[in-house]
């Protein structure tokens, strides 16, 4: 949110920085089942940005304080490697990392039948292998697809992305630029594109008229990501398939 | 796993293998540089079989150190995400992932492989440190050959930022140059399974073995780093044996990495 130099938000088209338009998502691609070791995986880029999920689970649950008597217990993982951003990241967890893992696992558990499986633990873990804004949000896209892939029980898919305000005009799928510099920043994640919000969070200066607007459109390409998501979830079963026979 | 050792070991003494590989043979070997192509100065994802790994290298301005004033350092890191092993759990590197990155770091500072006086800015002050982070996908054994194959490649693939004096920082944005790369040193690994020498082992495999020798050789075919893993004993013959063939197939690696990168 700084102001040093004005940043021309808008061509006379009224198209953004990268050449979208306000309500356009980034050029996105997913693939389940990516990693062989893992229960289930996914891979999902949104434009410059890329994450890997993966699932292991359910299974045994250590340390076994954890362990509740009625459902799975999950754990997240989310991870930027080093080399994920332009000033190298330290490894290790810091305090953004913690955050983003208990977030996402709470956007994706209301999904998730966990009562099916007490005693258990579920793994999931994301890592971001290049990021360009919006990692949390492909994060969570691609642990659902994961999730799916592990054949794990599930209410629904949940996808995420972000809307934001630059220019105090609301754009869908905020870049790195945008989010940096630009007004505000609201990732959300909802269940098979719908109204359940399960991801909300915002940082800002917006009238709560902009608010709305964010939410609208950041709801419309969640339904966008989710048609994305049983696609690829379509084409890798029909793989398998494929594979078997 | 069990029953599988003692079939991989049986297999071994015969010459043979579970996936029906003679014992000198990798699996598919793929390798695409410039995999991170926003964020990293260079980069490249290995693949052999199921094992996938990426390598990228970052860049930053640091002291140098007292007893090296006018050279650049090298950093090496490598992380093996819980998603690649069930047994790999978060939190800081346990001993393998401390060793993989060693033995990667040095086959290439040994090999005196980066002319790290060129990465001097300011004797004693400043100069560029490149990190090499190795980043595990999928783990199915012979790690230590993908990730080395993986830090050459991201290091001949890449470039450095130029140092921006009014700044005092790197200029990311601007005109930029190679890795100032002197040699090629390729890395392979032998590893012992009762009296057979075998290359590129899968998981299953390395459960079943004794011991291991990682060799790292540059072009001219001279050997720059080695390292034995494992509690069985090597002889001196089992050694120069496994050294001998690392130079095969590290001229093999070394074509493919020609290849990728495109000289």
């Amino acid at each position: 949110m700084t102001e040093q130099e004005e940043v021309q938000w808008f061509d006379e088209d009224g198209k953004r920085v990268d050449g979208r338009e306000k309500d356009e998502m980034r050029e996105t691609k997913m693939k389940a089942d990516v990693i062989e070791e893992a229960d289930g995986s996914a891979m999902v880029e949104v434009g410059n940005t890329r994450v890997i999920a993966s699932v292991f689970g359910p299974q045994d649950l250590h340390p076994k304080h954890l362990i509740e008597s009625d459902r799975a217990v999950i754990k997240m993982r989310y991870n930027m490697a080093p080399f994920s951003v332009d000033d190298r990241m330290r490894p290790g967890p810091n305090r953004r990392a913690k955050e983003i893992g208990l977030v996402a696992k709470q956007a994706l558990t209301p999904a998730m039948e966990l009562e099916q499986f007490p005693k258990s633990g579920i793994d999931i873990s994301m890592e971001i292998v290049e990021s360009d804004g919006g990692t949390r949000a492909a994060g969570i896209t691609a642990a659902s697809l994961a999730l799916a892939d592990a054949g794990i029980p599930m209410k629904g898919l949940v996808s995420a992305t972000a809307a934001g305000v630059v220019d105090d005009t609301a754009v869908l799928d905020v870049i790195g630029k945008e989010d940096k510099e630009g007004n505000a920043d609201i990732p959300i994640a909802t269940i098979n594109g719908g109204n359940e919000v399960t991801l909300l969070q915002m940082d800002g200066d917006l009238t709560p008229e902009q608010v709305d607007e964010c939410l609208s459109l950041a709801r419309k390409g969640c339904a966008e990501l989710d048609e994305m998501q049983r696609e690829a979830l379509h084409d890798s079963l029909t793989q398998k398939e494929g594979g078997e026979q | 796993m069990q029953i599988n050792t003692r079939r991989i070991r049986k297999l071994a003494s015969e010459n043979e293998r579970l996936d029906g590989r003679t014992p000198l043979e990798y699996r598919n070997v793929t390798i695409e540089p410039d995999y991170i192509p926003t964020t990293a100065d260079g980069s490249a994802k290995v693949s052999i079989g199921d094992t996938q790994v990426i390598v990228g290298v970052s860049t930053d301005l640091e002291e140098p150190f007292p007893d090296m004033p006018g050279k650049g350092t090298i950093v090496t890191n490598a992380e093996l995400a819980p998603m690649a092993d069930r047994e790999f759990e978060s939190g800081p590197p346990q001993e393998e992932g401390v060793e993989l990155a060693r033995v990667v770091d040095r086959g290439i500072r040994e090999a005196e492989a980066i002319d790290l006086e060129d990465l001097c800015i300011e004797e004693g002050e400043k100069v560029i440190t490149l990190f090499i982070d190795i980043h595990v996908l999928n783990n199915d054994g012979n790690l230590l050959d993908a990730a080395a194959l993986g830090a050459v490649t991201a290091l001949k693939s890449g470039t450095l930022p130029k140092y921006d004096e009014e700044k005092d920082q790197l200029d990311r944005e601007g005109e930029r140059r190679p890795i100032p790369l002197t040699k090629t040193p390729v890395t392979a690994t032998g590893r012992k399974i009762g009296d057979t020498i075998m290359f590129d082992t899968t998981k299953q495999e390395e459960e079943a073995q004794d011991a291991r020798l990682t060799v790292s050789v540059t072009e001219k075919g001279n050997v720059v780093a080695m390292q034995k893993g494992g509690t069985e004993p090597y002889s001196q013959e089992e050694v120069m044996d496994t050294v001998e063939k690392v130079k095969d197939k590290t001229e093999e690696f070394r074509q493919l990495i020609e290849d990728a990168v495109g000289e």
